[in-house]
């Protein structure tokens, strides 16, 4: 059955605050074989105008990954986790999130539709500073395959 | 924000260096416990064929931060990244051996834009399949 599109505009309470961690910058970056000084040494990372070491472009995905499962698990929607798929990503950054940012996720969902048997979700967080300050937005595509979907 | 890249150097076609990043299999496990994201399709052959994949996949999102090394190695600055997104429009397996499989990434000027910013367009293959769809990025050049 398809997921019904009225709940388009569903925000969720936002999560966090998460505090961001020099070393978890360097655990990410390593995970994705990033030797880049700018994930990992602070004297790098001023050297090119930041405060504190910088997260790569795509680490907000480990706040945003978190606070959509708000909208996998909402009983409302009914999803079946086991047939999302992660069908696009965008971010839109203001400024890299860095080490000692204290960090809260706010996700909503920007428009539901059906197509081809499968619902497409369109997800939006927004990533801000405990005082309000936005870093950046992380735009996804949730594909919630249908249960006579084509692979 | 500081890169040793000129706005005024780049023209529309001008090629980034490219990038040829292998994805092992440890290389998933690594990724799952740094990004959070624990789906069993990326770590259990088992679970992945029962739903009709090939194999274990990569997770798309550590496709895409491979892929965008192409754009911080060349800026230098990670942070002069503004915009970066992506369609996911192939799945990546990756063999249970030594080797793994490559992620090989091209990328180049597509458009220059106001503010001294650039998009950059990205081809991003692996097996000889495109594996990223629409992949873009914006850079804020010096």
């Amino acid at each position: 059955m398809p997921i019904d599109p009225a709940y388009a505009g569903r925000t969720y309470p936002p999560t966090g605050p998460y505090a961001v961690g020099v070393e978890k910058i360097r655990e990410f970056a390593t995970a994705i074989g990033d030797p880049n000084p700018a994930y990992r040494d602070l004297a790098a990372a001023k050297a090119l105008g930041h405060p504190d070491v910088i997260a790569p472009p795509t680490f907000p995905f480990v706040l945003t990954y978190t606070a959509s499962r708000q909208v996998i698990e909402d009983p409302d929607l009914g999803i079946d986790y086991t047939r999302v798929v992660h069908g696009e990503q965008r971010f839109l950054a203001t400024r890299p999130i860095q080490a000692g940012d204290l960090l809260t996720t706010t996700v909503s969902i920007d428009t539901i539709r059906s197509a081809g048997g499968h619902d497409m979700i369109a997800t939006r967080a927004e990533v801000s500073t405990t005082a309000g300050e936005h870093v950046v937005t992380a735009l996804s595509m949730l594909v919630v395959r249908g249960p006579d979907g084509q692979e | 924000m500081a890169t040793q890249i000129s706005y005024d150097d780049v023209e529309v076609g001008t090629e980034l260096p490219g990038q040829s990043l292998p994805i092992r299999r440890g290389d998933l496990v690594r990724y799952a416990g740094a990004s959070g994201d624990f789906n069993v399709i990326h770590w259990n052959e088992r679970v992945a064929r029962s739903v009709g994949l090939p194999d274990v996949i990569a997770h798309g999102m550590l496709t895409m931060a491979l892929a965008a090394r192409a754009v911080t190695d060349w800026v230098g600055d990670p942070g002069a990244v503004l915009e970066y997104g992506t369609r996911f429009t192939r799945p990546v397996p990756v063999p249970d051996d030594e080797t793994g499989t490559l992620v090989e990434v091209a990328a180049a000027v597509a458009e220059k834009l106001d503010d001294r910013k650039v998009r950059v367009d990205l081809t991003v293959t692996s097996a000889g399949h495109r594996v990223l769809g629409r992949a873009q990025a914006v850079v804020q050049l010096a």
